[in-house]
Formats: C-alpha cells, sequence, structure tokens
C-alpha cells in the first residue's frame, strides 16, 4: 500500500527517528519539519497543517509505540509524511480513529495528551490519510499534504 | 488586542519575548488539555494554562500560538524559558486562575474564535 513519490519528483527526503517513551525530545522531529518547511517557502497555512500532523503522529510513536522513523518527502505537488514504528500496533483502527478513544499512559495525560484527539485531528490537517496496523508488528500512518 | 494589553489585564509577569510585546492576538484558548488545544486554536492565539513543561512551548510551536499566560504564579524552568526564546514566543505569568485569567480577557474584548 505504500504509494512512494516518484522519485524524478523528490526534491526532498528527510527521515528522523523517534525514540519511545522519551517525553524531554518529543516534538524535535516536528519542530524541524517546521523550521525546513518554512525555509522552503512553504505557503504558511500548509506548514501549519504538516507540523500538527508530524507533532500528532511524533507524539502518538512516543506515547504508544516501541519508537520509529518518521519520513517526510516533498514533492512539487504534495508533502507526505511517512510514520513507521516498531510496535506493538494497534489492535481496532476504526476505534483508534475515533475522537475520545484513548489508551494512553498517565503520564502522557500529566503532560496534557491522551484524549484521544489525535489521529482524528491528523485526518482533518492532512489531504488524504492511510493508516495500517498489525498487532505485534507495529503501525504504518501516512499522510499527504496537496501543494 | 496587543500582547502588552494582556500582561496589564492579567497584572503579568514578563518571562520572555520583550521584543514581541506589541504584537497582535486575535484569540484565546484556556485549557489543559494540549490535545485539545492541538484540534482547536487557530494562529495568533494567546494560550492560558496551567501546564508548565516543554510540550506547551511545542505545541505552541506547532501552532503558530504568539503568546502563552501561564496561571497561578507558575513559572517555567530556564529549559523552558530558552526554548520559548528560539521561537519567539511571549511567556508570561499571572497570579490569577485559570477561570479568572479567562474572564479578565472575555472581559477585556477578547474572544476564543
Ligand atoms: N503508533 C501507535 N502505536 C500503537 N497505538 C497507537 C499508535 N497511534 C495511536 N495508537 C492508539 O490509538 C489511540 C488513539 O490515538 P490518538 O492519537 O487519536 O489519541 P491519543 O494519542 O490517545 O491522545 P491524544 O492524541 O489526544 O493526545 C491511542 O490511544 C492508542 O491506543
Ligand atoms: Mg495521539
Amino acid at each position: 500500500m505504500t504509494e512512494s513519490a516518484n522519485n524524478e519528483d523528490l526534491v526532498m527526503v528527510q527521515t528522523y527517528e523517534i525514540e519511545a517513551g522519551n517525553f524531554t525530545l518529543a516534538g524535535e522531529a516536528a519542530s524541524n519539519i517546521k523550521k525546513l518547511l518554512r525555509q522552503l517557502g512553504i505557503d504558511a497555512k500548509i506548514v501549519r497543517k504538516v507540523s500538527i500532523a508530524a507533532y500528532e503522529a511524533e507524539l502518538n510513536m512516543v506515547i504508544h509505540s516501541l519508537g520509529g522513523i518518521m519520513r517526510l518527502e516533498i514533492t512539487p505537488k504534495e508533502i507526505v509524511l511517512k510514520a513507521r514504528d516498531d510496535g506493538p500496533g494497534i489492535e481496532d483502527i476504526e476505534l483508534a480513529m475515533q475522537e475520545g478513544y484513548s489508551t494512553a499512559t498517565e503520564l502522557a495525560r500529566e503532560l496534557g495528551f491522551g484524549a484521544g484527539m489525535g489521529l482524528p485531528n491528523i485526518k482533518r490537517c492532512s489531504d488524504k490519510l492511510h493508516l495500517q496496523s498489525k498487532l505485534g508488528q507495529g503501525t504504518y500512518l501516512e499522510a499527504r499534504f496537496f501543494l | 488586542m496587543k500582547i502588552r494589553t494582556i500582561k496589564e489585564l492579567l497584572d503579568a509577569r514578563l518571562i520572555a519575548g520583550e521584543d514581541f510585546l506589541d504584537n497582535e492576538v486575535l484569540y484565546a484558548c484556556g485549557s489543559d488539555l494540549m490535545s485539545d488545544v492541538l484540534a482547536f486554536v487557530k494562529e495568533q492565539t494567546v494560550l492560558l494554562t496551567g501546564l508548565n513543561n516543554p510540550q506547551v512551548i511545542r505545541t505552541a510551536e506547532m501552532l503558530d500560538v504568539s503568546a502563552i499566560v501561564f496561571v497561578r504564579g507558575k513559572t517555567p524552568s530556564p529549559e523552558i524559558i530558552q526554548m520559548a526564546l528560539e521561537r519567539d514566543i511571549v511567556l508570561l505569568s499571572t497570579d490569577h486562575t485559570l477561570f479568572e485569567a479567562c474572564g479578565k480577557l472575555y472581559e477585556g474584548g477578547l474572544r476564543g474564535r
């Protein structure tokens, strides 16, 4: 299901390693993505949407996963955000996509997260969202933003 | 409303961002739930919160929030202040509660959306 951007169109690719459970670093990747998109002169509204989605995806990897890789692809037509983690996976994707559903830890809640708003927010911010997951294997999220 | 006016209405202390006190904010949001803030807040907003951790600054950064008011006298750590300085985000601290601080800004004419 991985729709990769056409290689000839690819202007830029960046990858970011996301560490599970590290709340101090959480947001560093999204922050770098935001800076990069700004430097490239991308429209501020789109920068904001990609940044919010990247931050939510990064937080989900920090809070819920065993860690993984976030990848940003930029082409003349679109920005693609790909987040792949090493597990534990999501049992029921439909349920996870519902506002208010959360299995977040107490620590995440103390920091102000865990309201079950992240995935719906990524869907709202992006033009196209693909989410696939398998228990025991991991989760793959792909969000597209048309330029 | 100018951030300077917010500071005055809330008898707030300036912690970071003196250069941006004359910037305008259009909306305000009071919340301790960053999940909600991420889903609803627009740009050029002042965020009032009782939370005091680096993720508050991160959240503000992603949303292009111009100013953060820490309520009930909370003072952020030097690390948090440094993060705000690097991102041109104004930090204020007020002794008022979240409820009272929001009320004062509403009275002053600021709205949520
Ligand atoms: N990368 C992931 N790995 C495993 N489970 C995940 C992952 N991302 C999301 N989930 C599951 O989906 C649920 C809903 O995610 P969502 O981002 O909408 O809310 P949340 O992270 O719990 O809270 P919020 O995003 O509001 O802080 C999570 O509570 C978790 O159970
Ligand atoms: Mg989330």
